[in-house]
This record gives C-alpha cells, sequence and structure tokens, in this order.
C-alpha cells in the first residue's frame, strides 16, 4: 500500500492507521456465531409464507382450510385477516410533492402485483410442518396483463401496473442545473456544440445476494416485543414498525444480531418483518420466520435497473459543454423504503469528476409488476458513473482523443478544490491525477498497451483491451439539511456514547450497525487514540435499540465518517471532563494540565499525573469530587456532516477477449482510491476488494431476468451467477490520500469504491479489445455470447427482438431526445 | 424416524430422525451446532460445508440418515477461540472474512483442499473453493490465507507468490 502523502506526525503507537486484526473475527471464524436464525426461544413457533406464482392477478379467493387441518399447523392467515393492522410497507422518501405511492399492504389483499408477493402466512410449530403446509392452500387468480418492460410501461396505451393509479409513472424529477443556477444553460450548450455524442445504456437489474438469507424472530412479552432480524438498519425498522402497526415505540426492541452481509440489500422494512410482528401479537408466542435463498432473490429487493439515455456536448479540442441525462428507473411493483431516492442519489453524480458548464438530468421512476428495487451497493452512484465513464470512451473516440486524455482535459485539478459542480455539489479535496499515475504504474500500463498493438497486428484470435474508471462519489450521507431538501424522511447524523467504567474499561456504543465492516476494530482504534486506553480495553456495543438507543444505521458508507466521527467527539469530551476531575486531583488548573498517553500531569512535570482509567475508578467512587460535577466519565455525542465526504479514485483494467468464443477474462486490474484517512487498511483493502467483486459481477456476470409472464428466471444460485474465486482476478490497490475537511477523522468512506468504478472500467476495456472489429457497445453482462454476438454480428450483443421492442415503445413525446438515439448503433 | 449414531465433533450422540432430515439441520436444529449455516437452497453456496470421515461436504445435500456411523467435523470441532486451526489464524490474520457468513464453510473447504493439494498455487485454490460463495471478501484475502495456512501446515517457511505480490 502506497501512500502518497504520509499522516502527519504521529508517534508510533497510534491506533489510527494500523493494520489491526479484527475483534470480530474470534467468534465468527469458530461458529460461535449469533444469527437470527440460530436463536431458539422455548415455545417458538414458525412462519411459512405462501407466495404469488403470477406476476399480476386479482385474488379471487383463497381457501386455507386443508393448510389448518395440516400436522402441526397452529394457523393460517391472509391478507384480509391482517387488513386492519398491517399498514403499508413505508416509502420515507417521496422525492416529489406529486410522487404517486399505490401503497404496498405486507400480505396482498386484493391482487398480486410481482411474482413472489406474499399471499398467506403458515404458522406452524415446526419450520418443516410450515412449509410442508404452502403447498395445501389454494388460491384462485384472475390473471391480469403484467406490465414488464418499463419504456412499454410508460409508452402509448399501456397496461396499468396498479388500476388504482392513473398511469405506471410513480415520480418525474428533474434538476436542471440552468434552472438551479449552478450550470449554463443545457439547450444552448448543446445548440452551440462542436460534438454531440448520444447513447443508450441499460443498467440491468441486479439482486444484492447477500450470504446470510433474512431471519426474523419477535418474542412477545406482555405487551412488549423484542425483535431480532438479520437488518441493517434496527433504528429505522422500530420507528417504521411503530409507526405503521401501531405498536408503541417505546414497548418495541429490535436487535440486529450478527449480520451476514447486506449491501443495501437489508436497509428494509420488510413485508416479512411486519408479518412476524403481526403473527407474534395475534399468537402471544414467540415466531420465528427465515427465507429460503429462492424466496430471498425473488422477494428480497432488487438493485438497479435503469436505462440511461446520455447526451454529452462538447468542442472539437474535447472540452465538454454540457451533459443531459434521460433516466428510466424501474420501481418495480411497489415503493420500499428509500426505492424512489436511488436515482435520485444518483442525480448529483452523472457530472463526475468533471467540470461540465450544464447539467440536466430527467428521471421517471416507473411500475412494473417486478419485485420492487431499492438500495444495492453504490445506490445511484455507480449507475451515475456508469454512464459517464462510459460517454466520456465514446466523446473521445468521435474527437480522435486518448481517453485518458479527454478525461485529464475535463476533470477538475488538484488546485480547483473546493469546486462546485453543475450538479450543485462542493467537492472538498482529492488529487485524481495523483491516484491516475499511481494505477498507471500499478499495472503495467505501457507493457499492456504495447501488447494490445502487437495483439491487433497479428490479428490474434484473443484481443486484449484496456479500460479506465476515474470516479467520485458522495458519501457520509448525509447532511440532515440536504436531506430535508431531497424530502427524505429522517435526518443524516449519527449517535455515539462513551462511557468509563470503574476499572478503566471503556464501552463504546454506536447508533452505525454493521454487517460485516468491523465497527468493532476501528471503533476500538479511534477511541485507543482519543483516550490513551489499550486498544484491548475497548468493547464496541451496536445493534440493540434499548443498548444503543439513538442510530441512523449503516449504509452508503456512513459508517466511520458520521458515526466514527460521533465516536471521537464523544470521546473528546470524555477526556474533557476527565481533566477537570483530574484537576480537582492534583490541586491544578485545568488549564495546566497536558493529556498525552491516556494521562494528565502538570505540565513540566511528567509522570506524577493521574491517568484516565485511574480516574474512571474515582468519578465511579466520587469520594473527592469537584463541586458540580457528576460522577461518571461517560459522554454522549451527535454528529451531523456538514457536507458529503467525496472519496475518488482510478480504476484500469486489461481483459483479455476471445473473439472467437466471446470469452472475457480480466488479465490485471489495478485501483487506486483515495479514502482519506485510512483508520485501518486492512479494512479498507478488504472493502474495496468485496466492491469490485460486486461492480466485475454486474460488468460481466449478474443479472435478474424476468420471462415474457413476469416469471424470475434466475431464481436460485444456479442462475444468477454470483461471481466465484476462479471467475475473479487478483487485485493491485494503492491509495492516495487527502483527508477530508468535513470530519474529525478526515476519512471519506470506502464501502463502495470497487461496486462504483470496476463496472465501467471492464466494460470500457471490453470495447477497447474490440472496437476494431466495428463494437461500439455491449450490454452488460458482457456474457460470451452477447460478446460474441456483438463481434460477429453487430449490435450491443443482446437479444435483437427485444432491443426493437423496447425502441418501439418509447413515448416520443415523453422522451425529448427519443429522434437522436440508435439504441446500441454506431456513431 | 429413524435412528441413528453420529459422532459430532468428538462426542458421540444417538437420535431419532425424519428420513428426510438433512444432516445440516440435524446439526444445527438437534445439536445446536449453529457454527454451520445455510445459505442456499440448490447446493451451490458452500455456507454448510462439514466434513463427513474427513472429507468436506455441503451438508445440505446430505440427509442425516447417511451420516449414521460417520464421524462428522464442523467448524465448532476444528478450533477454539485459544487453540485455532491454522487455516482458522490464517482467515483471521490475512482479513479472510468481512461479515463472516460465508467463513465456516470456507475454512472447512480450504482445510480439505489442503489434504487433496498440500501446496496449491493461486489459481489452484481458486478452482478450489470455487464451490463456495462469499459476497463480501472478493476472494482475494481468503486465497492468501489458504496459501499461508499451506506453507504453515507445511512446515515451510517459504511465502507463496500472491504473498510477495500484496505486501
Ligand atoms: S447451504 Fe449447502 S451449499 Fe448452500
Ligand atoms: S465474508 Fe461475508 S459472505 Fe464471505
Amino acid at each position: 500500500m502506497t501512500l502518497v502523502e504520509e499522516p502527519a506526525t504521529q508517534a508510533p503507537e497510534r491506533e489510527i492507521g494500523k493494520a489491526r486484526r479484527r475483534k470480530e473475527d474470534a467468534r465468527l471464524i469458530t461458529g460461535r456465531t449469533t444469527w437470527t436464525d440460530n436463536l431458539v426461544l422455548p415455545g417458538m413457533l414458525h412462519l411459512a409464507i405462501v407466495r404469488s406464482p403470477v406476476a399480476h392477478a386479482k385474488i379471487t379467493g383463497i381457501d386455507v382450510s386443508a393448510a389448518q387441518q395440516a400436522p402441526g399447523v397452529l394457523a393460517v392467515f391472509t391478507g384480509r385477516d391482517f387488513a386492519e393492522e398491517q399498514g403499508s410497507i413505508p416509502c420515507a422518501w417521496p422525492v416529489t410533492p406529486d410522487m404517486v405511492n399505490p401503497g404496498h399492504p405486507s400480505v396482498a389483499v386484493e391482487e398480486v402485483n410481482h411474482v413472489g408477493e406474499a399471499v398467506a402466512v403458515i404458522v406452524a410449530r415446526s419450520k418443516a410442518a410450515a412449509q410442508d403446509a404452502v403447498e395445501l392452500v389454494d388460491v384462485d387468480y384472475d390473471l391480469l396483463p403484467p406490465v414488464l418492460d418499463m419504456e412499454e410501461a410508460v409508452g402509448h396505451q399501456p397496461a396499468l401496473c396498479h388500476d388504482h393509479v392513473e398511469s405506471n409513472e410513480s415520480f418525474r424529477f428533474v434538476f436542471d442545473a440552468g434552472e438551479a443556477g449552478t450550470g449554463a444553460d443545457t439547450e444552448q450548450a448543446f445548440a452551440e456544440a462542436d460534438v454531440v455524442v448520444s447513447r443508450r445504456f441499460v443498467q440491468q437489474r441486479l439482486i444484492p445476494a447477500f450470504m446470510e438469507p433474512r431471519a426474523t424472530v419477535v418474542q412477545p412479552q406482555g405487551d412488549n416485543y423484542t425483535m431480532w432480524s438479520s437488518t441493517q438498519v434496527p433504528h429505522i425498522l422500530r420507528l417504521m414498525l411503530a409507526m405503521i402497526t401501531g405498536t408503541p415505540e417505546h414497548k418495541l426492541r429490535v436487535i440486529a444480531p450478527d449480520v451476514g452481509g447486506g449491501f443495501g440489500g437489508k436497509l428494509q422494512v420488510t413485508p416479512e418483518e411486519v408479518i412476524t410482528l403481526l403473527v407474534a401479537k395475534r399468537m402471544g408466542k414467540p415466531v420465528k420466520w427465515t427465507e429460503t435463498r429462492s424466496e430471498s432473490l425473488m422477494s428480497a429487493h432488487h438493485g438497479r435497473d435503469q436505462i440511461q439515455y446520455i447526451d454529452i456536448a462538447s468542442d472539437r479540442e474535447g472540452n465538454v459543454k454540457g451533459l443531459r441525462c434521460r433516466i428510466l428507473s424501474d420501481m418495480g411493483a411497489y415503493l420500499r423504503l428509500v426505492s424512489p431516492g436511488i436515482p435520485i442519489l444518483g442525480a448529483f453524480m452523472y457530472v463526475g469528476i468533471y467540470k461540465f458548464p450544464a447539467y440536466r438530468f430527467d428521471c421517471q421512476g416507473i411500475f412494473t409488476n417486478k419485485t420492487p428495487t431499492d438500495a444495492y451497493r453504490g445506490a445511484g452512484r455507480p449507475e451515475a458513473t456508469f454512464a459517464v465513464e462510459r460517454i466520456m470512451d465514446e466523446l473521445a473516440l468521435e474527437l480522435g482523443m486518448d481517453p485518458l486524455e479527454l478525461r485529464r482535459k475535463n476533470w477538475i485539478k488538484a488546485e480547483e478544490f473546493p469546486f462546485t459542480t453543475a450538479a450543485g455539489l462542493e467537492y472538498d479535496s482529492g488529487d485524481y491525477d495523483a491516484a491516475t499515475q499511481q494505477a498507471l504504474q500499478l499495472i503495467g500500463f505501457e507493457e499492456l498497451r504495447e501488447e494490445q498493438r502487437r495483439r491487433r497486428e497479428s490479428g490474434d484470435p484473443v484481443q486484449l483491451g484496456i479500460g479506465f474508471s476515474t470516479f467520485t462519489e458522495m458519501c457520509g450521507l448525509a447532511p440532515s439539511r440536504v436531506l430535508g431538501s431531497l424530502a427524505y424522511g429522517a435526518g443524516g447524523w449519527e449517535h455515539a456514547s462513551i462511557r468509563m467504567l470503574p476499572t478503566g474499561k471503556v464501552e463504546v456504543v454506536t447508533g452505525s450497525t454493521p454487517h460485516g465492516q468491523g465497527h468493532e476494530t476501528a471503533w476500538s482504534q479511534l477511541v485507543a487514540d482519543e483516550l490513551g486506553v489499550p486498544f484491548e480495553d475497548v468493547e464496541v456495543l451496536h445493534g440493540d435499540t434499548s443498548i444503543a438507543s439513538r442510530g441512523l444505521d449503516t449504509y452508503g458508507s456512513r459508517s466511520l465518517v458520521v458515526g466514527g466521527a460521533a465516536v471521537v467527539n464523544a470521546a473528546q469530551k470524555v477526556v474533557a471532563k476527565a481533566r477537570t476531575v483530574a484537576a480537582h486531583l492534583l490541586e491544578a488548573n485545568p488549564d495546566d494540565l497536558e493529556f498525552s498517553g491516556g494521562s494528565f500531569s502538570v505540565r513540566g512535570t511528567p509522570g506524577t499525573g493521574i491517568s484516565i482509567q485511574e480516574l474512571a475508578l474515582a468519578t465511579f467512587a466520587a469520594h473527592n469530587f469537584p463541586e458540580g460535577v457528576e460522577p461518571s466519565l461517560d459522554a454522549d455525542a451527535t454528529f451531523d456532516p456538514v457536507n458529503f465526504s467525496y472519496p475518488h479514485g482510478t480504476h484500469i483494467c486489461a481483459t483479455e477477449v476471445d473473439t472467437e468464443t466471446g470469452m472475457v477474462k480480466i488479465r490485471k486490474y489495478a485501483c487506486v482510491d483515495d479514502v482519506g484517512k485510512i483508520v485501518n487498511p486492512l479494512i479498507v483493502e478488504g472493502q474495496v476488494h468485496g466492491g469490485l467483486a460486486q461492480g466485475i459481477g454486474q460488468a460481466l456476470y449478474e443479472e435478474a431476468v424476468y420471462d415474457a409472464d413476469g416469471n424470475l428466471t434466475t431464481g436460485t444460485f444456479v442462475d444468477y451467477l454470483v461471481p466465484s474465486a476462479a471467475d475473479l482476478p487478483h487485485f493491485d490497490t494503492g491509495n492516495t490520500v487527502h483527508e477530508a475537511p468535513g470530519n474529525p477523522i478526515g476519512a471519506k468512506g470506502v464501502g463502495e469504491a470497487g461496486a462504483i468504478a470496476s463496472t465501467p472500467a471492464v466494460v470500457n476495456s471490453v470495447l477497447d479489445a474490440v472496437r476494431h472489429l466495428g463494437v461500439s457497445d455491449i450490454r452488460m453482462p458482457l456474457t460470451p455470447e452477447r460478446v460474441w454476438r456483438a463481434i460477429h454480428q453487430g449490435g450491443d450483443g443482446a437479444d435483437r427482438a427485444t432491443a426493437v421492442t423496447t425502441a418501439q415503445g418509447v413515448d416520443a413525446a415523453a422522451t425529448p431526445l427519443a429522434g437522436d438515439e440508435t439504441p446500441g448503433g454506431a456513431l | 424416524m429413524t435412528a441413528i449414531n453420529v459422532r459430532v465433533d468428538g462426542a458421540s450422540y444417538s437420535d431419532d430422525v425424519e428420513p428426510r432430515t438433512l444432516l445440516v439441520h440435524y446439526l444445527r436444529e438437534q445439536l445446536g451446532k449453529v457454527g454451520t449455516v445455510v445459505g442456499c437452497d440448490t447446493s451451490n453456496c458452500g455456507a454448510c460445508t462439514v466434513h463427513l470421515d474427513g472429507e468436506a461436504v455441503k451438508s445440505c445435500t446430505v440427509f442425516a440418515v447417511q451420516a449414521d456411523g460417520c464421524e462428522v467435523t464442523t467448524i465448532e470441532g476444528i478450533g477454539t477461540d485459544g487453540r485455532l486451526h491454522p487455516m482458522q489464524k490464517a482467515f483471521h490474520e490475512l482479513h479472510g472474512l468481512q461479515c463472516g457468513y460465508c467463513t465456516p464453510g470456507m475454512i472447512m473447504a480450504s482445510i480439505d483442499l489442503l489434504r487433496d493439494n498440500p501446496n496449491p498455487s493461486e489459481d489452484e485454490v481458486r478452482e478450489g473453493i470455487e464451490g463456495n460463495l462469499c459476497r463480501c471478501t472478493g476472494y482475494q484475502n481468503i486465497v492468501r490465507a489458504v496459501q499461508q495456512a499451506a506453507s504453515e501446515m507445511n512446515g515451510s517457511a517459504a511465502a507463496p507468490e500472491a504473498l510477495g505480490a500484496q505486501s
């Protein structure tokens, strides 16, 4: 790992910057873990859910009698049984004032709107008995035509996804830099440009595919309820459950024990969590629900699924003049917690790291009869980055420029920070050139170009391509006032408390709720440095609303940047209080005390002081205490960021493309990320690797596919291809460090970097390998068949029939760019 | 119900199980061996990998009755916090896990891999653990961990290639 800027003068014993092995690992590597599904409570009942086998239908009758009589079954509930109390699965982000939300019952009552929607619930004494009885529920469906294609859904005379709303459009959100005053007039910029390049990109539907299937257990104790759930967001979940089910918030405790992955997929209030709570209330007994993988792929939310029409305007010299984006974003059948917010978050990122003078973003959220979409690793930002990084390559080709040269010409220079983009964000720090230089070295760029030339000249059946992606993203979600201005339902602060125990050990309580990010380790490092106590003396508590009383949980790489900042602030408050007590005990003026290595001493008399750990006992005993000071050594802090943080980086991918089989093999992958101050390099590197695997998965392997009837044909791990070790290359990673000015740590966030940057790097690389064979685009995922078709049959390699239908489905009036676009066509 | 006798992690159990009970469910639900987990229903993910008479199997593909008379080792039987198996230690040291859900299965599969091939190359490790999915780590640190465990278990100090490229 190479640091361009060494962290400033730090004593070697500092914890921050150390590759600490994780505290969390001990239980995980020995199998002594608390996954939700491990939980067994006396008298516990089990749920199984009857799910719709059809995409769109009226429910005309449900016969549960056979299921009710099955061995071990205690009750069967339908949507009608819950109609009064089930509320609607909440959507906390009405992105426009007139956004249409059709409502989302936990259990369908009159109509089903996607395959996998819950229609009945079996309660039994064992899980096997519950699952057996699923087959015995007889549901009569009156089939309706499914709405499956987004462009048809908003085209002429479409079928309706929900008959009680007037169209399949949920919202239309427009950001125009000219109108917002953050940029020039877009239409004028395009009218005056020498060159305009237009493209249609498809962000295929993906599935987060966390490895631990979702599970929920609810235990009633009188009118109190404890819920364990495999969730990323216990705090948000508790609040929302209270609001929609009428369970008083103070009677509800939510615990997220060890959680096996999330990636946004567990950033939800799910129908199943509501169902489990309602059943536990009805039955007065503990109830468990655990999903199968097939259920998970079908009914936990999906991600991405956008069609992007992108226009870029430039002069002949390659100075970009404007960017225009028209986005269709598939919401699926219903709005979930932040579904509409996903493309809107992306809206601010389409300009990437470039100085576009003009920018316009226009997005329609569209209903279809498919599983709802919501957050998935990067949430809106991967889609935006893909679009701008792909269109930059297309523009470079049009201008006959080197793609990196075009980027360099247009990106924000190190000396230009802070820089306000046409999208209205103030980027605070970075050096795009430094990261790029380092990445070029890491990958051995010159040799690869040389090899590429040789292969091309000799007509080698295996061609080599090199693709770039230079990116930034907005992390540290988010300043509460910004979320307010975007109509999001909550703030973006995070909370922490620090309690020093009488023995000098430290408990840290964080509102941020990890699922593999290593908070227990990183937070211990932060606190060890601030308090001067040993790393081992710190324990981090999280994920239980009765312990971590306030919090906004973990998503969007906000944990360290916001949650960690709250921890640091709380620690500083503890030190300030300890100083008062120390001054009293040392009979000195607080201002005359030095605090170093965990001890207070009177300036000039080192070695005669008192340690903060000794002070913990003194404050507990409180025998000799300053007037007016409360006898405890603890503090709370809440951190609300003033700006987003802006990690950035350059990713370079070299691929070998077998032109005879269409096989793509990643030959080398190098990336240099600037994530600001690095607290734990081991964790940072691991997060980058994980993100790369998911981003490469999107480029080459993963897609949720529906057939013409709306059945998910990729409903198991046999068909939905999560990359395995053999599919992925070795990654060469590096870092530059420009500390974020917006938080006391200087961290920028790292969880999404790999997933955001890698997808366009891979696709640009494959195209670079085969452009000279007449290929200008290939639709993701770049399967061998698609690559082969693109080389040998032209187009984007996607199924021709689908491409034609889709293009005809465009509503010319609703799509201002409709005349310009040739889906997948040549320039 | 069928009576079975199984040794699991060194202890003997005699139980009645339904013929359709999968080994993974027997381990988790009847014996409380919850270190072994379920990740899929198509035998694709490997989260449930245990050793049956010393060989790695996906315990969701084996009926409990098939384990009758056999020796089963789960993640809980190979090492504890104070006495880690070299493979567990390597996963910890090289950050071969994040959420940890795939980890027990990954460790069990990796131990079996080294039994067949005590000194695997990076590519051989990648192919050897192909049947175990991990969504968090991008596999690189898992591969390094398996190679480090290999050199430790062979008593050889030679650093495998992948490690050299990393530091
Ligand atoms: S649970 Fe056994 S392979 Fe997935
Ligand atoms: S560590 Fe999370 S799935 Fe492997």
